[in-house]
């Protein structure tokens, strides 16, 4: 009995400097943020049924495809991508996928006023614009044009993407992921010889130095985001970035939820590859310390009993 | 040279040459400890179960891991994480044990605090046990710069910064512990000597050390009971086992402590597998950056209560500024145990619940510590509010303030009463 009642002070005790420097200390630390909806209520409703065909038309007239390539029309990138990250400072995405990736709404308002909505407005002004021009229409409802566009651009989409294609398309351009061999400039290819592996690193310091002058710094290699940042902190990071971390130059790139929880699941799938096994594994390891245990106590009964 | 005859058997050959049944004997089947105790005592033997693993493990890491700035962070995360077989399991095991085998440390020094078993021929037990203490601190520092995360990089920027403030040679002595101006490769090579070939090494001497200056005054029981050991262990032997108040290390004491090992372990392991990260801090997996300060730096949680008497002060007394009273007190708070013993001013050996205001001392001394560990890790300013008054420095200072006077004045007046009580020392 008296042994209970110490290891109950023992497990108060314990308790209590955990619940102190773990989950306390950490409310303190960093301010309580409401998780993203990936909603993005603050950019108004643009209500208009889009015409596919009037997109694809609008699409090559407002000049989209003299900086961005369309894989799924048979439009190639008009730039490699190392001499458009030198002009644009990154290189601008294809088209393919944005439809499926990209919230439809978020899309009709970053066509007409890019770093409004991406919330990186005061990154840019009139000496630095942003690269990529806000959409002022061709002549009509540019509401109703920028419309036309998301449908053509959902229109084009395929109707699914695997993991790692939707962190690509969404976060490939700016973040290496090292320990999936993915680097800004696609995947790391195997090298045959030393001159390969050289020119293709230069190739990506150069990438990474326009990034650095477009971005401020070299965006974080995410190859273990997930073990830095938790799921619930990356999801609502992916929402607003500038709700966590003002100031910082990661755009809101107005993903929706699906998208997010596939990026995310593909950064788990790398920087914690071993979850699975960790969660297998130690239950084992536990079952056999339970049986351990319980010899343990009957041999120290039998022992003890003769003692007292 | 003793008298060799022909061996009747293999263990004959062995023992006439070392003498394994007088060894067996003495370090176990004949080593005698109390019988009144209760599952405290097996916090000795789950430390060397730490430690072992601790060894294990450590030894497992070291086969791939590269004590170079530029690799350390993938080879710990990338080779040893996700590309060696099960070397996710040695690293958790290891950086976990590291942690958890404080909790047991501080059990084992609260344990020896409560029942007196610092005193009365029991010093060096004690001090041996302190320096194991420091010894494990070292080697828990160490070994967290390894991984060269930002924790790593920026808590051994600001624990090495500390040397600064030693007078005359304090900027000197740090270029010489850093190795370069700044915290850089030549500190993590150092680090990495220290924590895999010095510190165990000695640690693995003091250890030995602290085994044997058990040996003389024997190890303490519940109530502080002062009795002749060879007399009750000839009852032992004589077969009065019930009647003896000893007990043999072998099989008896063991089998108690392989109880306590194997329950202190099922937590181990859950820890190990579904709650690391009070062990393995998310932003350790953030790489080393020395251009980007985290935004709020503190130690692993053993080190909070000290850290926080460190940053405790935080307005100049008697013309001396916050900065040097907190240095000064960090220094004494990692010293003063060593002296507890004679802080202690009462030959009486019970426990803190027989022992009246010395119980009231003890609890208040844990909370104290504990208070101290929790606000060393609460940002020091703008927590709590009064009004648009900050009161949050208040609390790290009272805690520290309480700490000093518990230690240096509380307890020697408490035991020199005491004393007064039980009739002088004898």
């Amino acid at each position: 009995m008296r042994e209970f009642k110490i290891l109950l002070v023992l497990i108060f005790f314990t308790l209590l400097v955990y619940w102190g420097v773990e989950p306390y200390a950490h409310s303190k630390m960093h301010h309580h943020v409401e998780p993203g909806n990936f909603k993005y209520e603050d950019l108004k409703a643009i209500n208009y049924k889009g015409d596919p065909a009037k997109g694809k038309e609008l699409i090559v007239n407002a000049g989209c495809t003299g900086c961005h390539g369309i894989k799924a029309a048979k439009m190639p990138a008009p730039m490699p991508k190392d001499a458009a990250a030198a002009s644009f400072g990154v290189a601008p995405p294809d088209l393919s996928d944005a439809g499926l990736i990209y919230d439809s709404n978020f899309l009709k308002h970053f066509i007409l006023n890019p770093s409004h909505a991406m919330l990186n407005a005061k990154k840019f002004n009139a000496k630095k614009p942003f690269p990529m021009p806000q959409f002022f229409g061709t002549g009509g409802d540019k509401n109703k044009e920028v419309s036309d566009i998301v449908a053509y651009l959902k229109s084009i989409a395929p109707k699914e993407l695997s993991d790692k294609e939707t962190f690509i398309a969404a976060c490939g351009r700016c973040h290496a992921v090292k320990y999936n061999k993915w680097s800004q400039l696609g995947n790391v290819p195997k090298f045959k010889t030393k001159t390969q592996k050289l020119a293709f690193e230069l190739k990506l310091s150069q990438y990474q130095d326009h990034v650095k002058k477009y971005m401020g710094a070299v965006p974080p290699d995410l190859s273990i985001m997930i073990r830095a940042r938790s799921e619930e902190h990356l999801m609502t990071f992916i929402d607003n970035p500038q709700k966590l971390l003002k100031g910082t130059s990661m755009p809101r790139v107005g993903l929706t939820k699906e998208s997010t929880e596939k990026v995310i699941s593909y950064l788990s799938s790398v920087g914690d590859s071993k979850k699975a096994e960790r969660e297998s594994l130690i239950p084992k390891v536990i079952g056999y310390l339970i049986i351990f245990t319980l010899f343990a106590y009957l041999w120290k009964s039998k022992l003890w009993r003769e003692v007292h | 040279m003793a008298e060799i005859r022909k061996a009747e058997s293999l263990y004959d050959w062995f023992d006439q040459r070392l003498a394994i049944t007088k060894l067996n004997k003495v370090l176990a089947t004949e080593y005698w400890v109390p019988k009144d105790i209760n599952f405290l005592w097996a916090m000795g033997v789950i430390l060397m179960t730490m430690f072992g693993i601790l060894f294990i493990s450590g030894l497992f890491l070291l086969m791939y891991y590269k004590p170079d700035t530029h690799m350390a962070f993938d080879s710990v995360n990338y080779t040893i994480m996700q590309e060696v077989a099960y070397g996710w399991l040695w690293r958790h095991m290891h950086a976990v044990a590291a942690s958890v085998v404080f909790l047991v440390i501080y059990i084992h020094m609260f344990v020896a605090i409560y029942y007196g078993s610092y005193k009365r021929g029991r010093e060096m037990i004690w001090i041996s046990g302190m320096l194991l203490f420091m010894l494990f601190s070292a080697a828990g520092f160490s070994g967290y710069m390894l991984p060269w995360g930002q924790m790593s990089y920026w808590a051994a920027q600001v624990i090495t910064n500390i040397f600064g403030a030693i007078p005359f040679i304090g900027p000197d002595l740090v270029i010489w512990i850093r190795g370069n101006f700044f915290v850089s490769d030549p500190t993590l090579t150092r680090f990495f000597m220290l924590h895999v070939l010095l510190l165990p090494l000695v640690i693995m001497a003091t250890i030995g050390l602290h085994f044997y200056s058990l040996r003389i005054p024997h190890v303490n029981n519940q109530e502080g009971e002062h009795f002749d050991f060879e007399e009750e262990a000839e009852k032992y032997k004589a077969g009065k086992k019930k009647e003896s108040k000893v007990i043999p290390f072998w099989p008896v004491f063991i089998s108690k402590d392989l109880f306590v090992v194997g329950v202190f372990l099922i937590f181990y392991f859950y820890l190990v597998g579904f709650n690391y990260e009070f062990a393995m801090d998310p932003i350790n997996f953030d790489p080393a950056n020395y251009m980007k300060t985290p935004t709020h730096i503190y130690p692993e949680w053993y080190f909070l209560w000290s850290y926080e008497i460190l940053r405790g002060f935080f307005f100049p007394i008697a013309g001396i500024s916050p900065f040097n009273l907190g240095l000064m007190g960090f220094a004494i708070a990692n010293g003063v145990f060593l002296i507890l013993p004679w802080l202690d001013r009462s030959p009486v050996v019970a426990p803190a619940h027989k022992r009246g205001g010395f119980k009231i001392w003890f609890w208040l001394m844990l909370i104290d510590m504990i208070g101290l560990t929790i606000f060393g890790k609460v940002p020091p300013n703008h927590v709590y509010l009064v009004g648009n008054y900050d009161i949050t420095p208040w609390f790290g200072f009272t805690f520290t303030v309480g700490f000093f006077i518990l230690l240096f004045i509380a307890l020697p007046i408490i035991t020199m009463k005491e004393r007064k009580r039980a009739g002088g020392v004898k």
